[in-house]
């Protein structure tokens, strides 16, 4: 096989792919942190914290924050995965545990907005 | 990686763990018939559980965060080990600033 071809294998696999999400969704919430933290910091002054709140009502709001409690799900799930691989010595039904954690991200989401609306 | 970042990043992980599972629970019951002010902050206002939870879980979550990012650039950025390093050391110690002054302001403000 030549080494594009192995590139392309390992990128079908589904640790490959795993890995990937893991760090997408790590990256989006190391951005959304700083943003949580500010909004947050709002209720030093419990007006502008209570105008900010009831501005994320909105449903755009709403499914952007689904997509965050989703993301903050898949990298739990998917951490706890890798935690299992690194110190217990997991590695059999690997596509079988990848799936479970994005099965558990998706749910908390699906979850967070059948509450939300 | 060095040996400190990778410990510090799954102790960090293992630490968080339990407290994510608490989070996502209190998001899912808090966000049901809409998201008030008057709500979040009767839960948190001068409530030392609340505000020793949320302190230790920036705490930690900054730290993670922060060698997370610096790994990632290292990685995918032609940053080199220094610059990503003093990246990640600065998101760490803005995340600890963010985060102590947000959990301040939501229990004891």
């Amino acid at each position: 096989m030549s080494v594009s071809g192995i590139t392309r294998a390992s990128r079908a696999h589904p640790g490959f792919v795993a890995a990937l999400i893991h760090r997408l969704s790590g990256l989006a919430l190391a951005i959304f942190l700083p943003l949580h933290f500010l909004s947050l910091g709002l209720a030093l002054e419990t007006e502008s914290f209570a105008g900010f709140v009831a501005w994320t009502n909105q449903p755009l709001v709403k499914v952007s924050e689904a997509l965050m409690v989703s993301a903050l799900a898949v990298h739990f799930a998917g951490g706890l995965r890798l935690l299992a691989v690194e110190f217990f010595g997991l590695t059999r039904a690997l596509s079988l545990w990848i799936a479970l954690a994005f099965a558990f991200g998706l749910g908390v989401g699906v979850l967070f907005l059948m509450r939300a609306f | 990686m060095t040996p400190l970042s990778y410990l510090l990043q799954r102790g960090t992980a293992m630490f968080m763990a339990p407290l994510i599972i608490i989070h996502l629970i209190v998001i899912i019951m808090a966000v049901q018939g809409g998201l008030s002010a008057e709500e979040i902050l009767a839960r948190t206002r001068g409530s030392i559980v609340w505000g020793s939870f949320y302190g230790v879980f920036v705490f930690a979550a900054a730290i993670h965060a922060g060698i997370g990012v610096q790994t990632v650039l290292r990685e995918w950025t032609p940053l080199g080990r220094l610059a990503s390093a003093n990246i990640g050391h600065t998101l760490i110690t803005i995340l600890w600033v963010l985060g102590a002054r947000a959990v301040y302001a939501v229990v004891w403000a």
